[in-house]
Parts: structure tokens; sequence; C-alpha cells
């Protein structure tokens, strides 16, 4: 016998030849387990993430395994190394290019805060420039920090609206980094 | 060691422009001129186009502020004679305010990018330059980032603040 681990479905109501549960339930557990990570790395952060991608750690696990260079495509942006304040507006382009429902991981301690490099070319974490869903600290993170903020990422998709950027609180969110 | 002493050529200068260059001293074989922004172009064309000294190659020209002095910034050029195997840095110092100075791109394209880049971070005017936009910081940035005056860390940060460490 396979030891393989399947997701549990979402609570609903079965019976003879039908299973009842709510639309946003079962898109949520699609979503959450089908993520298409960009990787936008700029630094040892990226690094430590090839680790978290490669066989040992294998991110594919948690159904990360495409790894989109399109934003166009991608459902998470994860933003690992230092960004330049000359970068800052491409990866906010980036971020804007990607369709809806998109989350965004900040990885490391310059992605988050800016780091040791509290200087003037630095964006002092990227949170000044696009929303940010879940912060890695670290500098670098292990990969298992890595893997840990991506289940956290997986957690908000399961239990996020089916229509997220209808919300009020999401638009104002959105409005307050001037997006849309 | 080059193949021209040091004294040889300060001697050189100091005949052709007589008291407008003054040299500074000598720290670690590397003899150092101050002058004018009057006559920098003339001094660098000299030492670039004379036969014999023929200091050809710009290794780079950079900027320096001292807050303290009247003349606050400083424009420095390295030059490099490849031929007598020499090295000579000039400086020119400038009031903050009125920190133009002529372009060395006639003399060298080289001079291009670093002017660039000493305007970029020390705000210095090389009047003449064919295109002097700030080259390495974002082109909305205001100031001139390796001024003294210039905050070292970003007064916008907060996870620095004392009362995240109980000081």
């Amino acid at each position: 016998m396979s030891d393989i681990k399947l997701v549990d479905a979402p609570a609903g109501i079965e019976g003879a030849g039908f299973f009842a549960t709510a639309a946003d339930k079962v898109l949520g557990l699609a979503r959450a387990n089908s993520l298409w990570p960009l990787p936008f790395a700029t630094s040892c952060c990226g690094i430590e993430f090839m680790a978290t991608a490669a066989s040992h750690y294998d991110i594919a696990r948690f159904g990360a395994e495409r790894m989109s260079f399109s934003p166009r495509q991608a459902d998470l942006l994860m933003v690992m190394g230092t960004i330049s304040k000359k970068m800052g507006p491409v990866l906010r382009q980036v971020y804007i290019q990607m369709a809806e429902p998109r989350w965004v991981l900040s990885m490391g301690a310059c992605a988050s805060s800016g780091g040791i490099f509290d200087t003037y070319s630095v964006l002092q974490g990227i949170d000044e420039i696009i929303p940010v869903d879940v912060y890695i600290p670290g500098c670098p993170p292990r990969p298992e920090a890595v893997l840990d903020g991506f289940m956290l990422i997986q957690e908000l998709v399961k239990s996020e609206t089916l229509r997220r950027r209808n919300e009020p609180k999401y638009q104002k969110l959105l409005a307050s980094y001037g997006i849309q | 060691m080059g193949k021209i002493a040091n004294e040889d050529v300060l001697a050189k200068i100091s005949a052709k422009f007589a008291d407008t260059v003054t040299v500074v001293g000598e720290p670690f074989g590397l003899p150092t001129l101050e002058t004018g922004r009057e006559q920098i172009i003339d001094v660098l064309g000299f030492l670039k186009n004379d036969p014999v000294l023929q200091f050809i190659y710009l290794t780079d020209i950079t900027a320096i502020h001292y807050p303290e002095q009247e003349k606050q910034i400083g424009v420095i050029y390295h030059l490099h004679s490849l031929v007598n195997n020499l090295r000579i840095r000039i400086k020119v110092f400038l009031v903050d305010g009125d920190t133009n100075i002529p372009t060395a791109t006639d003399l060298w394209n080289g001079a291009n990018w670093m002017e660039r880049e000493t305007y970029d971070f020390f705000g210095v005017i090389f009047t003449g330059h064919p295109d002097l936009r700030r080259i390495l910081n974002v082109d909305d940035m205001t100031a001139y980032p390796m001024r003294k005056e210039f905050p070292l860390e970003d007064p916008n940060r907060v996870d620095k603040k004392d009362y995240f460490f109980g000081r």
C-alpha cells in the first residue's frame, strides 16, 4: 500500500452518490495545493530558496512544483533578497501584472525590513510598495522556514473567500498602496 | 618604479603651470596636486598630451566632502601613465553651492560615466558634460547621498528603534 497522504475533503454533506460543500472551500483547497510561485530572487535568500525547491526539501510536495517566471500565470510572489530602491518599481510592476487571486511572501530580513542594508539605496521592506501576506524571518531563513512560510500561505489560501478582490477591505488595502 | 622619477614629473608641471598648481604631498609614492577649476582641464590635457609624461589613462574621477572646510567639495582625478608606470592625483576644491567644474569628457570619453556618478553622489556639476543626469541612484532622488549631511540610516525605518531592544 502506498503511504501517500492526500488532503482531506472539506466538511460537507455526503450521501449516496453526492457530496455537497461550499464552492469557496473546494476552490481554496485546489488553489492551496497547486500554487504557482514566482521566485523574485535577488540575493542569498534566492540560493536558500533553490535548496528549498531542490529534491532534499522539495517544495513540489506542497504543489508548488511549477515555478512561474511570468507574473501573468503566477499565484504567489515570493520576494527573496535585497530590493534596492531602483528595483522597487520593477517589483511593483510584477505585482500589478499578476492576476487575482495573488499572494505575496516576503522572505528574509532584507525583503521584510531592509535588513542590514539601512542605507540610501535599499528599500526598507517591500511592504512600502506592495502588500505582503507572510513574512519569513532569518538572514537567510533555512529551507524549513521557507516551507513553514509557504504552508502559512496555504492556510491563507484555503480560508480565502471566493472573490477576495471584491471585498471593500481588500480594495481599501490596495488603494492604500495606490494600486488600481 | 616608473621610468621617470616623481620629482621630474612635478618639475615639468611646475615649470608649465608655476603657482596655479600646488603640490600637496606624496603619500605612498603617489604625487598629489591641488589646483583650481580654471586650469584643471589645461592641467589634465597637458598631462595627457605631453609626449614624455603620457598620462593617457583616466583611472577615476570622484569627490569628497569635508564639511569643516571653507571649500567643502573636493573633486579628485586619478591619472595613470601606462607607458611610464606612474600614477598621479589631482584635487580641485569647490565651495558648496557653486560646485561647477568643466567637464573632462573632451579629453577622455570614459569621464562621461565617472562624472555622472560624481554628480549623482556629490552634486558636482560638470559644465559641458553631454548628458549630466543620475546614473546609479533612482531618477527621482533629490539628495546627494555621499555628502556628510545626508543621514547614514533611513529615518523612516522603525524596527531599529531603541524600545524594541529595551534601551
